[in-house]
């Protein structure tokens, strides 16, 4: 990208910044992390939704509760509870990170691209560990 | 000269043209979910799966249906409020009215659902 502003005329629509071709443009921690926080915060609502259905056909009958269960523990309800999971412990551990950024500790791009390998490491151990942990 | 101070030319900017509360209660009930989601995940966790008498027997104690109240109220409020500010970047108009009342009606229902299915459990 140096280049090519080095490149462009000075004067004219050439001499405006250039915005990143999509096909050079190489993906970024603070980007990915950042996006990885609303993608989580939202896709958990699947498992929100599956989990309080669980619940209310457990509170109604046992007929109810064995439809909603087959549907929970079924490979079905595996991928959405593991799913949902993960995505709160990395929603859980970017949310730390943004209560640290918010002191206005971390934000340098060394710090802040470490602090996004150990929410997407840490969501990851988490997850196993609390599916071990609840077995 | 600007005679303009620059917080009064900074206001109203954002997406939403507002935030400041907004803000202060994401960090609120970011918090509270914080302490309160790893012994309610172990909870939920563990109770998924059992029986449906172990499941009725679980969410009639104190401790889980307390914490299972506290999580879908903080939760849903926490989730309605971002994702507002979600929708606040990406979309505009009749559309982000039409979005936003979707998410904050939706939280609703969640919570109402799994207060009620609380409330059957434990009274």
């Amino acid at each position: 990208m140096a280049d090519a502003k080095r490149a462009a005329p000075a004067s004219g629509s050439g001499a405006r910044p250039l915005s990143p071709h999509l096909q050079v443009y190489r993906i970024q921690m603070t980007s990915v992390s950042s996006i990885l926080t609303r993608i989580t915060g939202s896709a958990m609502m699947v498992g929100v939704i599956l989990g309080v259905w669980w619940l209310l056909a457990a509170a109604t009958s046992d007929a109810y509760f064995a439809r909603a269960d087959a549907v929970a523990t079924s490979w079905f309800g595996d991928l959405v509870f593991t799913g949902s999971l993960w995505a709160v412990w990395y929603h859980y551990l970017a949310g730390l990170r943004h209560l640290y950024f918010d002191s206005g500790k971390g934000l340098d791009i060394p710090t802040a691209e470490k602090l996004g390998w150990v929410c997407i490491i840490g969501s990851v151990v988490l997850t196993v560990i609390t599916i071990l942990l609840v077995q | 000269m600007r005679y303009l101070t620059p917080r009064k030319r900074a206001e109203g900017r954002g997406a939403a043209h507002h935030g400041a509360e907004h803000h202060w209660a994401m960090t609120v009930s970011s918090v509270g979910l914080a302490f309160l989601l790893p012994l309610w995940l172990y909870i939920f966790g563990s109770a998924l799966g059992g029986t449906r008498e172990a499941v009725l027997e679980t969410f009639a104690r104190p401790l889980p249906a307390i914490l299972t109240a506290l999580v879908l109220v903080v939760g849903m409020r926490h989730f309605a409020m971002g994702a507002t500010t979600m929708i606040e970047d990406y979309a505009r108009g009749t559309n982000r009215k039409l979005l936003i009342i979707f998410v904050i009606a939706l939280s609703w229902v969640i919570a109402a659902t799994g207060l009620f299915a609380l409330a059957r459990m434990a009274l």
